[in-house]
């Protein structure tokens, strides 16, 4: 037993002298480091390939410099998904968070991709004073007082001052729209299911709220357990209910695949709807041909369909990476320009001064057209867009609202 | 029992009073809910049967996998960790010849349907292979140290060995695969729909497909199979003599690596068999599949009786069965609780499984 504390003793030694080494090797002052954190590993990684890359252009426009060349600015792409999980993972982000704020060249964090992995740094972050700007999170709970739960969001500011922004439109819209969509669709009654998670479950709660407020039935309402072999008992239950709808608040991850295939191969014939978070290629790759004629919501407008700078923005995105970006690359391009934005009015290695300039963005001049942040941290923009399956692609629809 | 805890034999009945206890908790809790299940199961005659075909599926092919546990544990006391992750495994290597043979839903069936029994009896030769080789090369060498405790690490560890396994396989991108690996390493792999999904009581207002009868009928005949092969041939004959004694069994010259070996090529070989079935069935392969389907087939096994060959098809049966009700008539996200929850209350009245017996030979 001695020597197994004295052991575990001499490893903690070693990563406070390795941690160190790292803060002492960058801190030199005219290095400003932004890092992302977003799923790099499992079935995220397409979206998060095109985040980075949208990232890394912006920054590559500016030549990675700040403040007329004053500041050179320094890139770090990290993963808070681990190939074990699939998916992110509470712990890698935690210690993302950890490294990030120990590293004092730091100023802006990127991150995250999933709602429930940003509850876990929002604070971390918090209590280092470091600004965090959210390409993709949606969980209304994570800024706006009273759309989560009562305590929500004040307990992810331990310091009373927000830290956080995203560029995306919350879900307290995405759910509304997608209701009012559903309904537009002739959906008269619908089934809603969630993954238990953060994001799924939120976006499902403004879903059936929205759903009821329109007079659309909702037959029922449950949780699948993401790792389930099959849902092919929870699919005979549906097709009893009849609904016209059924609407998965959730992300690929937690097996929307599955779930799809279950409820077709049951004899479900009518419509099924997911958030964002199905809106992905890895879903459709997963769901095969059952895919096809699925429905999505999603903040803002498909790369394709982007007007002025923002096409402008498209058209050098594929130019430079030879791909489609997908749906939140033009954020993850936002997001950099917001924060080299901010980077350049401060011209200082101030993590508080440039965090107040991030949160006081005004009538931002951005490719998504002029915006600013709320008190919350929460976008202007508020536009939604419906897709739908087709061929084995999602394709855009409508604009919705 | 009651020789190693003389304190619960003298005084006060601890045992019979958490009994009663559980008993009071179940009536005042669960009446209601029962009756409001009973008046939704009769309200709906239809539905109700159709979850019980959906659990009597499910329980088949759990049962193939518990089979596999069962077989190992009843040989050398050795719960086989890896067992679920074998499992999948089979599956991987099935759609792997899915994707060589290319086979699609619209490939006819003289063709497709022989093709599928090479896919199944290849799938099954392989993870028997496997299942072999990692009890000679780690087990076995485990096995005369007189502590069980080391074979279960090695074996959690083979787990993992064999769940990384699945995650590089994602990453396998031959052109002879014809992409069925799909593009990304970690994602879930879609199998193409090869079993004919048309509902054979079609008009009845009740569904079980041509697939769920395909689950059914494979599954029900292999457990057939060994059973006939354990309780009626020489080798099986050796294999339960191995199980009672071991000593025993070698002195009357049975070769006891080799019967033991020949429980891991068994278990290894059903579950493949399972693997492939539950691919083609659900049409997803994914990774960490092995996890969630062990644990649910390890609770079939212990709930049966771990060692005992009926036990674990009538575990496997029954945790389906459960299952599919709890999904319709509770909810879905209770059904883990409610399937671990009458496990506990299982064993809390029959430490040894609905069939197992301490007396009784285990294999």
């Amino acid at each position: 037993m001695k020597r197994l504390s004295g052991f575990l003793i001499l490893l903690m030694l070693t990563s406070m002298i390795a941690s160190c080494g790292s803060l002492a090797s960058v801190g030199s002052g005219s290095t400003i480091k932004i890092v992302s954190s977003l799923p790099r590993t499992g079935s995220s990684k397409g979206q998060t390939d095109s985040i980075v890359n949208a990232i890394k252009q912006r920054l590559e426009e500016a030549d990675y410099k700040a403040c007329d060349g004053a500041f050179t600015i320094v890139y770090e792409d990290m993963d808070d998904a681990t190939a074990a999980a699939g998916k992110w993972d509470a712990a890698q982000e935690a210690s993302n968070a950890n490294k990030a704020a120990g590293d004092s060249a730091v100023m802006v964090y990127i991150g995250t991709f999933n709602s429930g992995a940003a509850k876990i740094s929002i604070p971390i972050l918090n209590q280092a004073g470091l600004v965090m700007i959210s390409p993709a999170n949606t969980y209304p709970g994570l800024t706006k007082p009273g759309k989560g739960e009562a305590d929500e969001p004040a307990k992810y500011y331990p310091n009373g001052t927000h830290n956080y922004v995203r560029v995306v439109p919350a879900d307290d819209l995405q759910g509304a729209a997608a209701a009012r969509w559903a309904q537009s669709l002739g959906a008269a009654s619908v089934y809603v299911l969630d993954d238990t998670e953060l994001y799924g479950k939120g976006v499902a709660d403004v879903f059936e709220a929205t759903a009821k407020e329109l007079g659309i039935a909702v037959k029922a309402r449950d949780g699948i357990d993401g790792k389930a072999a099959d849902y092919r008992a929870l699919a005979a239950k549906i097709v009893a209910a009849a609904p016209d709808m059924v609407y998965f608040g959730g992300i690929t991850q937690n097996n929307a695949g599955q779930l799809l295939k279950d409820i077709r191969a049951e004899g479900f014939m009518g419509k099924f709807m997911g958030p964002d978070g199905i809106y992905e290629t890895a879903f459709i790759e997963a769901a095969g041909a059952d895919a096809e004629g699925v429905y999505a919501t999603f903040g803002g407008v498909p790369a394709e369909k982007l007007e002025g700078d923002a096409a402008t923005w498209y058209a050098n995105y594929k130019a430079t990476y030879n791909a489609e970006p997908e749906v939140y690359a033009v954020y993850g391009y936002e997001s950099a320009n917001v924060a080299m934005n901010a980077i350049n009015s401060v011209c200082k290695q101030d993590r508080a001064a440039i965090q107040s300039a991030v949160m006081g963005t005004k009538d931002f001049k951005g490719i998504l057209g002029t915006w600013s942040f709320d008190a919350n941290g929460d976008t202007s923009l508020t536009s939604m867009s419906g897709a739908q399956v087709v061929a084995g692609k999602f394709e855009f629809v409508q604009p919705i609202k | 029992m009651a020789t190693s805890h003389p304190r619960v034999a003298q005084g006060v009945p601890w045992r019979s009073i958490g009994k009663i206890l559980i008993v009071i908790f179940c009536v005042l809790f669960l009446t209601l809910p029962l009756i409001e299940m009973v008046k939704a199961m009769i309200a709906d005659p239809q539905l109700l049967v159709r979850q019980l075909l959906i659990g009597l599926t499910n329980g088949a092919y759990i049962a193939l996998i518990a089979l596999g546990y069962t077989l190992v544990y009843g040989i050398v006391e050795l719960i086989n960790f890896a067992h679920g992750d074998l499992y999948m495994l089979g599956a991987f290597f099935s759609l792997t010849l899915v994707g060589v043979f290319s086979l699609t839903p619209e490939t006819p069936w003289l063709i497709r349907g022989p093709l599928l029994v090479v896919v199944l009896l290849a799938t099954m030769a392989f993870t028997a292979t496997l299942n072999m080789l990692v009890d000679r090369w780690a087990y076995r060498r485990l096995r005369g140290i007189g502590s069980r405790m080391a074979a279960l690490i090695s074996a959690i560890g083979i787990s993992f060995v064999f769940q990384n396994l699945g995650l590089l396989w994602g990453y396998l991108r031959f052109p002879f695969m014809n992409g069925v690996m799909g593009s990304n390493a970690v994602a879930p792999k879609s199998f193409p729909a090869l079993f004919p999904n048309v509902n054979l009581l079609a008009g009845t207002g009740v569904r079980f497909g041509a697939k769920d009868l395909i689950v059914v009928g494979v599954s029900v005949v292999l457990l057939a199979a060994l059973y006939v092969f354990v309780t009626r041939t020489r080798l099986g004959k050796a294999m339960r003599a191995t199980a009672q004694d071991r000593d025993a069994a070698a002195l009357m010259g049975i070769d006891v690596n080799r019967t033991i070996s020949l429980a891991f090529i068994l278990g290894g070989a059903l579950a493949g068999a399972s693997g492939m079935l539950v691919g083609l069935y659900n049409g997803t392969a994914v990774f960490d599949m092995g996890f969630t389907a062990g644990l649910r087939s390890f609770t079939a096994a212990v709930l049966g009786g771990i060692g005992n060959i009926v036990g674990a098809m009538l575990g496997g049966l029954l945790i389906g069965i459960i299952s599919a009700l709890s999904d319709q008539y509770i909810s879905t996200k209770w059904t883990n609780a409610v399937v671990f929850g009458i496990l506990v209350i299982i064993l809390v009245y029959r430490p040894t499984g609905l069939l197992g017996d301490d007396t009784a030979q285990k294999a």
